[in-house]
């Protein structure tokens, strides 16, 4: 065989594997709708997405999705509030202060960290911290939206750390020696230079970090503790978009006005991750044009 | 709103992989030629356990293979042929069965055991009866703290199953008469989970399966009957179920061997050491 055919039929192959991924994402996308849209044959969107009670089981069943909204928004928003100063400072003690050794030693521990399986620090949430929780400061529950923003936010912070800690390595070198020759020390380099160079890269990982914990299941859905109310405090139980989904396709009748619900929250949940992503892409292409000397 | 044969397939297909990524409690390989496949019922689960490991072990060479992931979905399974047996903590509603005449399955039932559901609470709670209509009332929402039911001043955390479970079902039957669960309840996705929030839990009301009650939770007493096997089996103890094994047809070959094996005397022996309650004397 030639190398040229040999050539050939590897890129063929190549393209068609690639082809048939976007395939397979379209197809997924169309299932959705296509099982998610005869819903609006029942209730009206706003209906749906502003109802304020989801008892998708009784007759006459309720489909309002208002409360799982704000159980997946709230908990998204607090463990971004916990993810992103640990991502970033961690991401900016690696690239920018720690010694080679201590690095590299940090930066698998953060990469071990991301392979953690989500039913693990569920598991770790419901069997550990909920008590512990609980007992220490009296609360009611320790099935709370601090628990599950604690648990989503330790998943969050290995993206946040390694995108964040590429942006910062990727600031060109003349910028940092430009500040330390204007006499600048270390920490006013990084705050004032190393960082705003790297800021849209920082915000990717920000973004990114936190479509991966909206869209996250296994953890919500053990440690949330699954009210389907709006909370009245972080110590509340909240039922977030994906554990609803999870704790209940298993019994929905099969293309029942229930099912149907099901599948459109699947569509709520898809135009957020989506919207986050054109977010961070939007962001990250404005880094890539980012030269030495646009700062 | 079903389109072609193919699109129904694919769609069966892509359901049945998102399920089974989400509820996996295999407990045997995948099914070879002698198998049977069982699904269903999580309360069910733990009779369906021992049974065929029992059954396995004096029949070598047959496979069971056993996945739970609530009644409804192993009814599903059973309509859609891909299980033998479909375990079920409730009846096959209408709706079911309807379905799967229409696709020329013929659901043949039978009771296995007794299966009684009792409203558990932390050890420390000094409430030990309520009444079913206490029991509707918390988890309505309109009582809400352990003081007007003769406990502590603590606010009453109700934890309840999720729809998807029949335990939840039964309970919405028995004790609320299909009135609303309050939005505030939580929701566990398994009687474990139930046990462990429990059991850990000053402030906590839960329910679960008879089998399920263990050292770590206190089982209150309905309308002044504590919950045992003998008061469900005399139908003393309020809330209680039959517990079922769904069949397509009358059972056959291996199938009906291992239904029997459940109804013999050794099996309903291995159903009462899981704290259920045997069906002595009953006709498959």
């Amino acid at each position: 065989m030639t190398s040229r055919i040999r050539e050939t039929i590897i890129r063929n192959l190549f393209a068609l594997l690639a082809f048939l991924s976007v395939l397979l994402l379209g197809m997924i996308v169309f299932f959705l709708f296509r099982e998610g849209l005869p819903l609006f044959g029942e209730i009206s969107p706003a209906q749906f997405l502003f109802g304020m009670s989801w008892y998708p089981t009784y007759s006459p069943p309720e489909y309002g999705i208002w409360p799982l909204i704000v159980g997946s928004l709230i908990v998204t928003f607090l463990a971004c509030l916990i993810a992103v100063p640990f991502g970033l400072l961690s991401a900016v003690y690696i690239s920018e202060i720690a010694p080679a050794g201590i690095r590299e030693i940090l930066k698998s521990i953060i990469e071990l960290l991301a392979g953690l399986p989500s039913v693990v620090l569920g598991f770790f949430g419901m069997v550990i911290l909920a008590p512990w929780m609980q007992e220490t400061f009296d609360l009611p529950t320790g099935l709370n939206i601090v628990n599950a923003s604690l648990m989503l936010a330790i998943m969050a912070i290995p993206t946040i750390s390694s995108i964040s800690e590429d942006a910062l390595y990727a600031v060109s070198r003349d910028f940092k020696e430009a500040s330390y020759a204007l006499g600048a020390t270390k920490y006013e380099t990084i705050v004032r230079v190393v960082i705003p160079a790297a800021f849209s890269g920082i915000s990717t990982a920000v973004i990114l970090g936190m479509s991966r914990a909206i869209g996250e299941t296994m953890v919500v859905l053990m440690v949330a503790g699954g009210a389907a109310a709006i909370p009245q405090s972080i110590f509340d139980s909240v039922r977030p978009m994906p554990a609803s989904i999870a704790a209940e396709m298993g019994e929905a009748p099969f293309g029942s006005g229930h099912y149907h619900a099901l599948f459109a929250t699947g569509i709520v949940l898809f135009f957020i991750t989506l919207a986050f992503n054109l977010v961070a892409d939007y962001l990250s292409n404005r880094f890539k044009e980012e030269g030495s000397g646009t700062l | 709103m079903l389109s072609g044969n193919g699109g129904d397939k694919m769609k069966r297909f892509f359901r049945r992989l998102l399920l089974a990524a989400l509820f996996p409690a295999f407990v045997a390989g995948a099914a070879w030629a002698e198998g049977i496949v069982i699904k269903g019922s999580t309360t069910v689960l733990p009779i369906a356990q021992v049974t065929l490991e029992a059954y396995m072990k004096a029949h070598p060479g047959v496979n069971i293979s056993l996945s739970a992931g609530g009644s409804g979905e192993g009814i599903k399974a059973l309509i859609d042929g891909s299980t033998d047996i479909a375990n079920a903590s409730r009846q096959i509603r209408a709706t079911e069965s309807e379905l799967a005449f229409k696709k020329g399955v013929r659901p043949v039932e039978t009771a296995v055991a007794i299966d009684a559901i009792v409203p558990i609470v932390h050890p420390a709670n000094r409430v030990s009866n309520l009444t079913v209509d206490h029991l509707s009332q918390i988890y309505q929402g309109k009582i809400t703290n352990w003081k007007e039911l003769g406990g502590d001043d603590l606010k009453i955390v109700v934890i309840s199953r999720d729809s998807s479970s029949g335990t939840f079902e039964a309970w919405s039957d028995m004790v609320l008469g299909r009135a609303k669960v309050s939005p505030r309840a939580q929701m566990q996705a398994s009687s474990g989970a139930v046990v462990q929030a429990v059991s850990k839990n000053r402030y906590a009301l839960g329910y679960i399966g008879l089998g399920y009650v263990d050292r770590t939770v206190k089982a209150l007493a309905v309308n002044g009957v504590q919950a045992s096997v003998q008061r469900a089996l005399l139908k003393e103890y309020p809330i209680s179920r039959f517990l079922y094994l769904y069949t397509n047809g009358e059972p056959k070959g291996e199938t009906a061997k291992y239904i029997k094996f459940v109804l013999s005397p050794a099996g309903q022996k291995l159903v009462a050491q899981e704290g259920f309650v045997p069906l002595a004397g009953r006709k498959p």
